[in-house]
């Protein structure tokens, strides 16, 4: 998946300008910033929410824009911010949406069995008879991940696209969705996905963008963008880097005084 | 936690059953089906003049082809072949296009309160009938004398009704819509409104209508089954054809547009086109069913409320089992409407009505908490 040289605005205010990355299968990618950074901007441009005013996005070589919407929905999922359920599905109704573009009239077997394994997958099959409105928010957010990835579950080489997934999860499964995010990558998925926790950032990614006034500031393997002096850049605040002792990654700990 | 593994995704044993709500959804479905084809026998034998079922059903058959030994007499023959088949048979069908179409609405609008009399949907296919009643004298003539519009006539009042219902769709939906969602509140005071304007027009023309033009409106406000005909089933059944094979098709669609607009729109929805379907066929259902028995409230979201509690949201078991369940309340509505203070009868409105109202409150009180 590429992007070239995107710029979105709105009105006379520029939200992206001039944004380029490469996303390839098997290799997660995340993109972080401040704040109104352009992060969402730059997702939606990527899931074709919203069109480029400058640049272009291809998927496996092709131009978003002329892919079938079928087609394109079986090889690429996206998970939005937005996790509203108009009706009340249970869980295992509502990851079965997901499958929806694999199959014509009634769910198969494989299908009902893709739905089964991915909601087992993001630890939620105790619930999958439950309504979904009366699940809390962290486990909404869980079963529409398991909806995307019973999406683009056969898809060799597909693609997810999730926006802030680990908003509402409790430490456990947001360690959780990212580990599974990265065994995604490892059975040949690419998964782009806007992470607000340096920290987790770069513990699970292999690439990361950092943006900053819908500029890209740096991009690369996390051990070269999250530099002090790139994070000074990115967010305006001070940090340290220090290395875990144990697992090797690099921890981002701000120095700021906690009275200011 | 469970992991994934490392090459191809493991599946556990496909489940053998169903899981309990789809099967259950199913079961619903053929007992609404069993339970529409008794009220049908019912129906043709309830009335001033009682047929026995098995009569009713000797008549049926006879008429189909097929000797039986079921009897009935020649008189029977006449009442239920002539008279009440043909209001049985339109109940059905009309019942059937306004459980569709509030179904559709309620998906599309993604909200269990929209219905197309509430949203003043039925307001302006009712709108557009009594301008075709009043203006016929002046405009109709004229188009009628053109060559070739011969056949204008039996569809001009179905045909603008259509037009009626599909501009009162389009406006509410697009006025109900900001950043899109359709916010409940907006979506009803707008149904308000339109129901007020369609009034207030209608109010207008009936100032300006004739005495017998007057007696033709005051049968669009009341709902009526009264003039079923076999030549009037022949003029809706080609209208209601569309909208009553097609809306039961968009189930899929229907389910993945609750996700929203954008979601749908990743899942390979065409999500513009299916919009229109929707507002399309329920103003086509809507538009000729108002034409022919004039506007009921109620059915259109009485039915698939009812449902749903039943065999929950999916829309590929509500509208089709919205069809039937549409069908066999109107059906029994309206045999009720006839028998109950006979040989007079009660507006069939009134009937629906009295059920809806309370039904529809209580949502509105359940889901205010």
């Amino acid at each position: 998946m590429i992007a070239n040289n995107l710029s979105y605005h709105v009105g006379s205010k520029k939200l992206l300008h001039n944004v380029s990355l490469t996303a390839r299968p098997g290799e997660l990618l995340a993109i972080v910033g401040a704040n109104g950074a352009g992060k969402s901007t730059l997702l939606k441009l990527l899931s074709g929410d919203l069109r480029p005013g400058v640049g272009e996005v291809l998927f496996e070589g092709r131009r978003l824009a002329d892919w079938p919407p079928a087609a394109l929905a079986r090889r690429r999922a996206v998970l939005t911010q937005q996790h509203a359920l108009a009706l009340a599905f249970q869980v295992r109704e509502l990851v079965l949406l997901g499958r929806y573009p694999h199959f014509g009239g009634q769910p198969t077997a494989r299908d009902w069995a893709v739905v089964a394994a991915a909601l087992d997958l993001v630890d939620l099959s105790h619930l999958a008879g439950r309504a979904y409105p009366t699940l809390s928010g962290g486990e909404q957010q869980r079963a529409q991940l398991a909806r995307v990835l019973a999406q683009v579950w056969e898809a060799e080489g597909g693609f997810l696209l999730l926006d802030e997934p680990l908003t509402g999860l409790d430490l456990r499964h947001q360690h959780h969705t990212l580990a599974v995010a990265h065994q995604l990558t490892r059975r040949g998925f690419g998964v782009i996905a806007v992470l607000h926790d340096l920290n987790l950032a770069a513990q699970y990614a292999d690439q990361v963008l950092l943006l900053r006034q819908g500029r890209a500031v740096a991009s690369g393997p996390p051990a070269q963008v999250f530099t002090p002096d790139y994070i000074h850049l990115g967010f305006g605040i001070e940090v340290e880097l220090l290395i875990h002792p144990s697992l090797g990654y690099p921890l981002i700990v701000p120095t700021v005084s906690s009275h200011p | 936690m469970p992991v994934l593994a490392e090459k191809s995704p493991t599946l556990p044993a496909p489940t053998a059953a169903l899981p309990t709500r789809a099967s259950r959804a199913r079961v619903l479905l053929v007992v609404l089906a069993v339970a529409l084809l008794l009220a049908v026998l019912l129906g043709a034998g309830a009335g001033a003049l009682p047929v026995p079922v098995a009569s009713v059903l000797g008549v049926l058959l006879h008429k189909l082809g097929l000797s039986t030994s079921l009897a009935f007499e020649p008189q029977q023959e006449a009442v239920v072949w002539a008279i009440r088949l043909p209001r049985v048979l339109l109940a059905v069908l009309v019942g059937a296009a306004l459980g569709l179409a509030g179904a559709a609405m309620q998906g599309l609008f993604r909200n269990p309160l929209a219905d197309p009399s509430l949203l003043g949907i039925s307001a302006g296919a009712s709108l557009a009938a009594v301008a075709v009643i009043v203006l016929e004298e002046k405009a109709l003539k004229i188009v009628s004398a053109l060559p070739g519009a011969g056949g204008v006539g039996a569809y001009a009042l179905p045909l603008a009704a259509f037009g009626g219902a599909g501009l009162a769709t389009l406006f509410v939906y697009r006025v109900s819509r900001r950043g899109g969602r359709v916010l409940v509140s907006t979506m009803l005071l707008v149904g308000i409104a339109t129901n007020g304007l369609a009034g207030a027009i209608t109010g207008l023309f009936t100032y300006v209508a004739t005495d017998a033009q007057l007696r033709s409106i005051t049968f669009w406000g009341l709902g009526s089954l009264g003039g079923a005909t076999w030549p009037t089933l022949a003029t809706l059944v080609p209208l209601l054809a569309l909208p009553l094979l097609w809306l039961p098709r968009l189930g899929k669609a229907l389910n993945l547009l609750a996700l929203g607009e954008e979601q749908a729109a990743h899942l390979g929805l065409p999500v513009a086109r299916v919009k229109w379907q929707v507002i399309g066929l329920t103003a086509l259902a809507v538009g000729a069913s108002v034409a022919m028995v004039g506007a009921i409230g109620f059915l259109g979201f009485l039915v698939p409320h009812v449902l749903r509690l039943l065999g929950g949201p999916d829309h590929r078991f509500v509208l089709p089992a919205s069809a039937l369940g549409g069908a066999l309340v109107l059906l029994l509505a309206d045999t009720l409407a006839r028998t109950v203070v006979a040989p007079a009868e009660l507006p069939i409105g009134i009937l629906t009505a009295l059920l809806g109202a309370p039904v529809f409150l209580w949502i509105v009180l359940r889901t205010a908490d």
